[in-house]
């Protein structure tokens, strides 16, 4: 009964199941492998991408940038190192900062930070494609 | 409940022996190099602010693109830019390490040695390796 352990989340029926929080507690671990693992042929590509335009004109660089292909690969390479760096700041901060409002604003300020990053960096990509 | 709680505040006060921690090992390569990998990872996260830097740039024009270029081609901004280069030559092939122990292979001590060994060479050799053909594809250092 519920009744007899105030403190417990679960509901009866959850922990008759065996269905505890675990469920979910492994999905960060398998993100970040499989960002990982799509990360190395995204990382190629951005290095190669950015020997492609050091030096170049800025005109050059923004068509080049703008291009559809390189847009393309350009997006999925900040939408997946985005994902994958927001987990793994989380697990540092949840591994460190043990002060529970600190750890909150750690954790806030980290989804912060990826989410500028990424629009940022998605919005520039999108204008140079779409030439507006 | 009350038992759990008279257990956990007597707890606190008497000193406990803790488990051993960091400090009392003996400082080995396969460690170093899980604590430099957690370190480039943390230094690439705010590095790719550069990369958002340099892509606003190229969007919002000739002027704001001029002053990312010439920030990024100072001293300081090509070593920062070689060291985003090697920490993330050297975060992959790390991942490609822990993506080999996932995969349970690579366990034996010469094994770990060597698979951290090749990290390290590989990331100084490949960032080299990429600088130099950039600075070529530029047509040399300006």
């Amino acid at each position: 009964m519920i009744g007899e352990r105030p403190n417990e989340f679960v509901t009866a029926a959850r922990r008759v199941r065996g269905l505890g929080p675990a469920r979910s507690g492994t999905t960060h671990f398998w993100h970040q492998r499989v960002t990982s693992a799509a990360g190395i042929p995204l990382t190629i590509a951005f290095i190669v991408i950015v020997i492609a335009l050091v030096g170049r004109s800025h005109a050059a660089v923004g068509q080049i940038l703008g291009s559809p292909l390189v847009a393309v690969i350009m997006l999925l390479f900040m939408l997946n190192t985005l994902y994958h760096m927001w987990i793994g700041m989380q697990e540092i901060v949840l591994d460190y900062v043990h002060d529970d409002k600190l750890k909150i604003l750690a954790l806030l300020g980290n989804t912060c930070f990826v989410f500028a990053v990424g629009f940022a960096s998605a919005f520039a990509i999108l204008k140079l494609s779409f030439g507006v | 409940m009350a038992e759990l709680e008279a257990s956990t505040s007597m707890g606190a006060r008497r000193s406990r022996p803790i488990s051993p921690h960091l400090q009392i090992y003996r400082p080995m390569l396969t460690m170093m190099m899980s604590i430099v990998h957690r370190i480039t990872g943390a230094g690439l996260y705010f590095g790719m602010a550069i990369l958002a830097w340099w892509l606003l740039a190229a969007a919002s024009g000739p002027n704001a693109y001029a002053t990312f270029e010439a920030v990024a081609g100072s001293l300081i901004g090509q070593i920062v830019l070689f060291g985003f280069t090697w920490a993330l030559i050297h975060h992959a092939l790390g991942g490609i390490r822990h993506l080999i122990w996932d995969l349970i292979y690579g366990f034996e001590p010469a094994e770990r040695e060597m698979l951290a060994l090749a990290t390290i060479v590989g990331s100084v050799a490949l960032t080299i390796v990429v600088w130099v053909v950039g600075y070529l594809a530029m047509g040399g250092p300006r």
